[in-house]
């Protein structure tokens, strides 16, 4: 092969791989993206059912049962709405009742959002962005609250 | 006083910086010796003074001197001694402290040990390698200073956030940094090349040392990072395709590809302008993951309390870095000339394949990363990309590399005969092929991916071997003969054996853990047995324990197997006082074959507790193959020809004036 014709076959390969890339990269997003809802998009917005999205806020004050079993219930509020969510398994270490949290899962027809994944904050200063976004949005929460 | 001598040395580093980032690029370009001299001693200078500085700090932290407005926000003086030392690094100032004083160890490093590097190269290099200090420094005196005092000095500090009070996360983050800012010597040495305007054999064999010794780093920082993650967080996983993973990812990635196109300009002298904008991609992906961390976009146990300005700061700093670089690039890049050419089937051709893929998975990682914050940047509804994204786009570029992996170095350089390479790993096929059929039968009904992951993992490691084989004509010559061989192979094929062996090793970890994982979350009450992969698990109590800063709630399990005892595991769940904070350590008994994984969840109003309990097999694997690798890169790094002799240019090159050359970055 002349040098050229070298070069054009491995630009060639090179664009198809990236083609190829681009293909799968648009195809992942749909089913690997999670949207974020707060709990007052739960109340007044049209919700996808069956899809598995984010929500996020504070943990409501005494809504918390824990340590009856492998479910946990607990409420996210973001003080204008909360919604019911309901966990199995072992929360995370600084989950606590008045503390921000977002949790992934999906919303059930009976309005109950089914969590596969807990997370709560990291450190005893710090607030989950999308959590204090939660407030924000409905008016709750102003930046330099959290600290 | 101690610290306002740290302070001081940190202001005075500014200075000489300033002075090292200009002088002898001017030096250079006029061909006066006499500045270009001044990169050494202001190199070493810099070094000392960012070293008091440093010091200075991790004394204040030692001594417990709460006066000190960090100190006292990130130690309590009932911590033990190495979380003291630890602690340093464990917050925004310091982290960025021990970040320059890395730097500066790498520049004095160049300055002290590149005495046949030709000078005006070696002046462009060290004032390059200012100009990043200058930007890091600036950042810390302006919005970061460390030594801060606070009046009046509280009683007690606040402590270290429990998380990062871990043997595992004490090491993570200098490793981590060391492979950041290596990369800075590889980008450092490109943007130089491209004011010079030329790279050839001799450049590549003074970035190839840097880019590994980096690389090995990173990859040991990175495996801390899951390690912790794997046995402090209480999830069983080791990797979640966090964004904060990610960031430490993309450099890995990069550099991995760096790594590997830098042979080419070596020994080909071809793929010189891929390798300068690979080398500026590696670092700014650092610096992107440097500001991804710390600036607190991200939610992350490594997100400091945050401050606009910083992330402001750090955002410039990119701007100016990563925007300088690719126009000095854009500008310079196409004047550089290879001379190699070669066929699309050839060690050349596999190199550039390899680089190919992880530049294309590279980018699949870093829109995954950075889209979401996209999407809130321009205010539309907020969103995260999961690990569902993350395999769909990563494993079908990344399993063809991997096929290809034992398949480059057989193959001769320039034109290889492709046929050839494959009836001689005809070996490797065969034991693959073995494996894929054991596996198979074992696990019949499991997941057909995980067979094959399995058969790739095998194909790796006794590819690995046939080549070194290969290269000792084992077998096919006298035993003496093949020893003597081996006597005489550089140490950089080893180094490359153990690396590509150490690859296959993680690779059949991945697959161990992801394929057949055992989990069960169940509720036990004292005396309860669970069986989980053949183990006996009982619990046979959970008691209160008190360590040096915080009281621990202490499970006990009898772990038996075809009734005889096996061990006794203890995980734990802690309180940490100071902070308020509970942690969870998971109590794991780990075999060649497996890990059996503990972990204490809620006590029950009745009494009893939820656990997790996880048989996860092969990750042992995983840490093992990153060692692997690790030492892989270390033996590579010893090979003579990156001391002795090679580091000289064949021609004697005068210090070239060149045109008017941008001082970018």
């Amino acid at each position: 092969m002349k040098p050229k014709k070298r070069r054009l076959v491995i630009i060639l390969a090179g664009l198809s791989l990236f083609g190829l890339a681009t293909g799968l990269v648009l195809a992942a997003f749909d089913e690997g993206v999670t949207y974020f809802y707060s709990p007052t998009d739960l109340a007044l917005r049209e919700v996808p059912q069956g899809r598995m999205l984010r929500i996020g806020g504070l943990v409501e004050e005494e809504s918390l049962v824990r340590g009856e079993g492998l479910t946990v219930t607990f409420r996210v509020t973001d003080l204008a709405e909360s919604v019911p969510v309901q966990y199995s398994g072992i929360l995370p270490d600084l989950f606590r009742e008045g503390q921000g949290v977002v949790a992934v899962g999906k919303l059930e027809q009976d309005g109950v959002f089914v969590a596969s994944e807990v997370l709560a904050k990291h450190d005893e200063n710090y607030m989950p962005p999308e959590a204090a976004e939660a407030l924000e949005r409905a008016g709750q929460w102003t930046e330099g609250d959290s600290q | 006083m101690i610290a306002e001598i740290g302070h001081y040395a940190l202001i005075m580093a500014v200075f000489v910086v300033l002075i090292q980032a200009t002088l002898p690029l001017w030096g250079a370009k006029q061909g006066n010796a006499g500045l270009m001299a001044l990169a050494k001693p202001a190199a070493q200078l810099q070094f000392i003074l960012v070293l008091a500085a440093f010091l200075a700090l991790t004394y204040l932290f030692v001594t417990s001197d709460f006066s000190v407005a960090v100190v006292a926000q990130n130690s309590h003086s009932a911590k033990p001694m190495l979380y003291k030392v630890s602690g340093v690094w464990g917050n925004h100032e310091g982290s960025m402290l021990l970040w320059i004083l890395i730097l500066a160890i790498f520049g004095a490093g160049v300055a002290t040990f590149g005495r046949n590097l030709p000078a005006s190269l070696r002046a462009r290099v060290l004032a390059v390698q200012a100009m990043i200090a200058l930007g890091f420094l600036a950042f810390i005196v302006a919005t970061s200073n460390p030594f801060e005092r606070i009046v009046p000095p509280p009683l007690d500090g606040n402590g270290l956030n429990p998380l990062l009070q871990d043997p595992g996360l004490a090491f993570h983050p200098p490793f981590l940094y060391l492979g950041y800012v290596g990369f800075s010597m590889a980008f450092s040495f490109a943007v130089a090349a491209l004011i010079e305007g030329r790279v050839d054999a001799a450049w590549a064999r003074w970035v190839r040392p840097w880019t590994l010794a980096a690389w090995c780093n990173l990859t040991l920082g990175i495996a801390l990072g899951s390690w912790w993650a794997y046995y402090e967080l209480g999830w069983g996983g080791w990797w979640f395709w966090d964004p904060v993973e990610n960031a430490s990812f993309m450099p890995w990635l990069a550099g991995t590809a760096l790594l590997h196109s830098a042979i080419v300009v070596e020994k080909r002298d071809a793929l010189k302008s891929w390798t300068i904008l690979l080398a500026i991609i590696t670092f700014s992906l650092s610096l992107i993951g440097t500001f991804l961390v710390r600036s607190g976009v991200l939610t992350s146990v490594h997100a400091f309390a945050t401050d606009p300005t910083r992330g402001v700061f750090i955002l410039a700093l990119l701007v100016v870095a990563i925007g300088g670089s690719l126009t000095l690039y854009a500008l310079r890049g196409p004047a550089l000339k290879a001379t190699g050419t070669f066929a699309p089937i050839s060690r050349e051709g596999g190199l550039v394949l390899n680089n190919f893929l992880l530049s294309i998975v590279t980018a699949t990682v870093f829109i995954g990363t950075l889209y979401p914050l996209f999407i809130d940047a321009i205010g539309a509804p907020k969103l995260s990309v999961g690990a569902p994204y993350f395999n769909a786009t990563f494993w079908p570029f990344m399993v063809p590399l991997l096929a290809a992996v034992p398949l480059g170095p057989i193959l001769a350089w320039k034109r290889g005969d492709l046929l050839g390479v494959l009836q001689r790993l005809w070996f490797a096929g065969a034991v693959a092929l073995a494996v894929l059929l054991v596996v198979w039968y074992v696990k019949f009904g499991g997941p057909v991916l995980a067979v094959f992951g399995m058969a790739l993992a095998t194909w790796l490691v006794v590819g690995a071997l046939v080549e070194l084989a290969e290269r000792l004509k084992l077998f096919r010559i006298p035993l003496a003969d093949s020893l003597q061989r081996a006597r005489n192979l550089p140490r950089a094929a080893y180094g490359m054996t153990l690396a590509h062996g150490g690859l296959g090793i993680v690779v059949a970890g991945i697959v161990g853990s992801s394929a057949w994982q055992v989990e069960t979350i169940q509720i036990m009450h004292p005396g309860d047995t669970v069986e989980v992969a053949g183990y006996q698990l009982t619990l046979e109590g959970v008691s209160e324990v008190q360590g040096p800063n915080y009281t621990s709630q202490q499970g006990t399990f009898l772990v038996s197997r075809a009734g005889s005892e096996v061990v006794r595991l203890h995980p734990e769940k802690r309180n940490y006082p100071v902070q308020r904070m509970p942690t969870t350590e998971s109590g794991i008994h780990t075999t060649s074959f497996a890990d059996l994984y503990t972990a204490l969840g809620d006590r029950q109003t009745d009494g009893g507790w939820s656990v997790r309990i996880y048989y996860n097999p092969l990750v042992p694997w995983l840490w093992a193959g990153a060692i692997f690798m690790v030492i892989g890169g270390v033996v590579s790094l010893t090979d003579r020809r990156y001391r002795v002799g090679a580091p000289t240019r064949r021609r004697a090159v005068k210090a070239l004036p060149t045109g008017s050359a941008p001082a970018g970055t």
